[in-house]
């Protein structure tokens, strides 16, 4: 990916995502994140349950209203889409596809009618023959038959689902697209077709996505660059390649320590590092720095001496 | 039993369910060993007949299961010809169980530490207070904080991986001598994963059970298993000690499954996958039911069933391609490089063995 002449698809800037505002009860789901998409790039977003990763996702595609901070979408505010054009259009930019297969299709409508509702609610189709042509269409790209598309959902197998959902994203032509977990509920030979149609696609149509997933070895496979959230927050935010050989955040190398490796020699040797976090909540102000080129790390102003030190370390800083 | 050391041993066996659509094959002739203190994990795609297979040795069947030949050996036993009430008192106090979802596998509605020491009441007819007390030095063995004040409380007031542990401690409170586990972190993140396994390991050292290791995540069974048993369709397809199956897979499935993973150094732009789905038990293939999906079938693998091929003393796999007049063939990239990593391993293994000998001689000349 060549970052110079990139431009940004998406910009998030200081989201807060709180749920029960004002109660005792309150969330802060995502507090004050700042991060950039860039076009053409697949974003990895990492991190563990409860860490505000799938409200991050759901609050760029607006399924909620932000507590406060602005999300840009090709340099618009997401939040002053007024006209019901403005928001025609972002919903047919931006899809999504989710992450339990059997959960997301409705049981009751055929394949053909799941992919084509995007397309008629759009009115993209001049007519019923260009709607059947461009679902038999979708559906072969996505590597299913044009059979298919008069059955229901329980005739197909959890891959195949997952697929028809692909399908239904890519229905309205979209530019950018939020995958949330999409292959965890899958079995591992199928969890690599996927993620290799996925691949094909970005290539053929030029999308971009927001891959959210606990699987680290996959978000790393799949991904450019890499986010790592944790109780709301973005710790570090690197090139996938070099946060998994070079984690400056205490965290991050707490995470990937943990993850089993399919290797018997390394795993009796792996030593597992624990992280504690009650220094993040120390009260000091802690943003986002650029230790490294294009490596972001969430630090205190005493902080960032150290991780310099560390990246000087790891060779990522040349001088 | 056949072997001193095995504790539990499968023989021949075969499990239909019966639908309305036709009996499924779920189980097609699996036969198996579980020493010792060992643990074997049991790894294939959902619908394999993983989670059947421990069912039935657990009696816990859905009715519509038939068992159609076979047997389950434990303690001279046969598991299968047990009555009901029998199975009863083995279950929780021979052979426990630990299922994947802590979130549904406690009873929302009772205390934890009832729950924990339930099994003890139930299977030993101790007192309240007894079973209590030794519920409460289990939950702290299990690592759960502040034990003493937390044994009132409800499952919903534990985290994912708290409500696991409590699983566990349920599980092991008989000192079983087997535990089944059928994906018992899938369910939980990665961090809280690894503490779960390690306690596992940890526990299995004090109490000396062996445990039979369900899951699909193969980098959680290199980290746990001694042995590693693969299945695909109802079928073990190949079994062997976890280095030999990582290092040395003689399978084409094994080899697919361990390339489609991708490992924290692996890039390009295709992973390698295996093409289709798994084939349908109702009608199961003839033959080889992997063939349809298998890049290096051979023609004999439509028409007859492989039979298993001995790789080493306690390496079998069941593929024509280890058949004397079968073509070579070469594997998939990675799996190349595993055992060429292997192959290193054996080298460094002999050259350890050399420098014992002057050790010897020390002894003998003290």
């Amino acid at each position: 990916m060549d970052y110079e002449n990139a431009d940004k698809i998406l910009e998030v800037k200081h989201l807060k995502q709180y749920f029960n505002v004002g109660k005792a009860d309150e969330v802060r789901a995502v507090d004050d994140i700042s991060f950039d998409i860039y076009r053409g790039e697949t974003f990895g977003l990492v991190g563990e349950s409860g860490s505000g990763k799938t409200t991050t996702g759901r609050a760029i595609i607006h399924l909620y209203e932000p507590t406060s901070g602005e999300i840009l979408f090709n340099g618009k505010n997401v939040d002053n889409f007024k006209s019901k054009a403005d928001q025609r259009e972002f919903r047919q930019d931006m899809q999504m596809i989710f992450q339990d297969p059997y959960a997301s299709l409705n049981p009751r409508m055929k394949v053909k009618d799941i992919v084509a509702e995007g397309i008629d609610i759009n009115h993209l189709a001049k007519d019923d023959a260009d709607r059947t042509k461009r679902v038999e269409d979708l559906l072969e790209t996505v590597g299913l038959n044009k059979d298919h598309s008069s059955r229901y959902p329980h005739e197909f197998s959890g891959g195949q689902r997952q697929r028809i959902g692909i399908a239904r994203a890519l229905a309205v032509d979209p530019k950018f697209v939020i995958a949330d977990e999409p292959i965890s509920a899958l079995d591992v030979s199928i969890q690599a077709q996927v993620v290799n149609l996925m691949k094909k696609l970005q290539r053929e149509q030029g999308l971009t996505y927001l891959f959210i997933a606990h699987d680290l070895s996959m978000v790393k496979y799949i991904s450019d660059r890499i986010g790592v959230m944790h109780y709301g927050r973005m710790l570090e935010i690197a090139d996938s390649d070099e946060i998994y050989a070079h984690p400056l955040h205490d965290y991050t190398k707490s995470l990937l320590s943990a993850v089993p490796v399919p290797d018997p020699e390394f795993e009796r040797t792996r030593e597992e590092i624990h992280y504690d976090g009650s220094g993040e909540n120390d009260g000091k102000e802690r943003h986002l720095v650029e230790i490294a080129p294009r490596h972001w790390v969430r630090a205190d102003d005493d902080e960032i001496d150290m991780y310099t030190q560390r990246a000087h370390e790891a060779s990522l800083i040349r001088k | 039993m056949e072997n001193e050391k095995n504790i539990l041993e499968v023989r021949n066996l075969q499990v239909n369910f019966k639908t309305y659509a036709g009996d499924v094959k779920a189980i097609r002739n699996v036969s198996f060993d579980l020493r010792k203190g060992e643990t074997l994990a049991i790894v294939g795609e959902s619908g394999s007949g993983k989670s059947v297979t421990t069912r039935t040795i657990m009696g816990l069947n859905a009715r519509n299961a038939d068992i159609t030949s076979g047997s389950i050996l434990y303690k001279d036993q046969d598991l299968l010809k047990k009555s009901d009430k029998d199975m009863e008192s083995i279950r929780g106090q021979d052979i426990a169980e630990i299922f994947q979802d802590p979130m549904t596998s406690l009873d929302p509605t009772m205390k934890i530490g009832k729950q924990i020491a339930e099994p003890l009441m139930v299977h030993k007819g101790m007192k309240k207070e007894k079973a209590l007390a030794q519920a409460l030095e289990m939950m702290k063995l299990v690592g759960i904080t502040d034990a003493e004040n937390r044994i009132n409380d409800y499952p919903h007031q534990f985290s994912g991986g708290m409500r696991q542990r409590i699983v566990i401690a349920i599980a092991l409170i008989n000192y079983p001598e087997i535990l089944i586990a059928d994906e018992p972190t899938t369910a939980l993140d990665v961090t809280i994963q690894a503490q779960i396994l390690n306690l596992m390991k940890e526990l299995q050292d004090k109490i000396s059970t062996s445990i039979i290791f369900i899951t699909h995540d193969l980098g959680v069974v290199a980290g746990m298993a001694d042995r590693v048993a693969v299945m695909y369709a109802g079928k073990i397809v190949e079994y062997g000690t976890v280095d030999e199956i990582f290092y040395n897979p003689k399978h084409p499935y094994t080899w697919g499954l361990l390339s489609s993973m991708p490992t924290l150094d692996s890039s390009g732009d295709e992973l390698p996958s295996i093409p289709g789905t798994p084939p349908d038990l109702l009608d199961p293939p003839k033959g080889d039911a992997f063939a349809a999906r298998n890049a290096y079938a051979l023609k004999v693998d439509t028409e007859q069933e492989p039979p298993f091929f001995k790789v080493s003393d306690t390496h079998y796999a069941a593929t024509w391609l280890l058949h004397p007049e079968a073509p070579k063939v070469t594997p998939p990239a990675q799996i190349v490089a595993r055992q060429k990593k292997y192959a290193e391993m054996q080298k460094d293994l002999v050259a350890q063995q050399r420098p014992a000998v002057p050790v010897e001689e020390e002894e003998e000349q003290q």
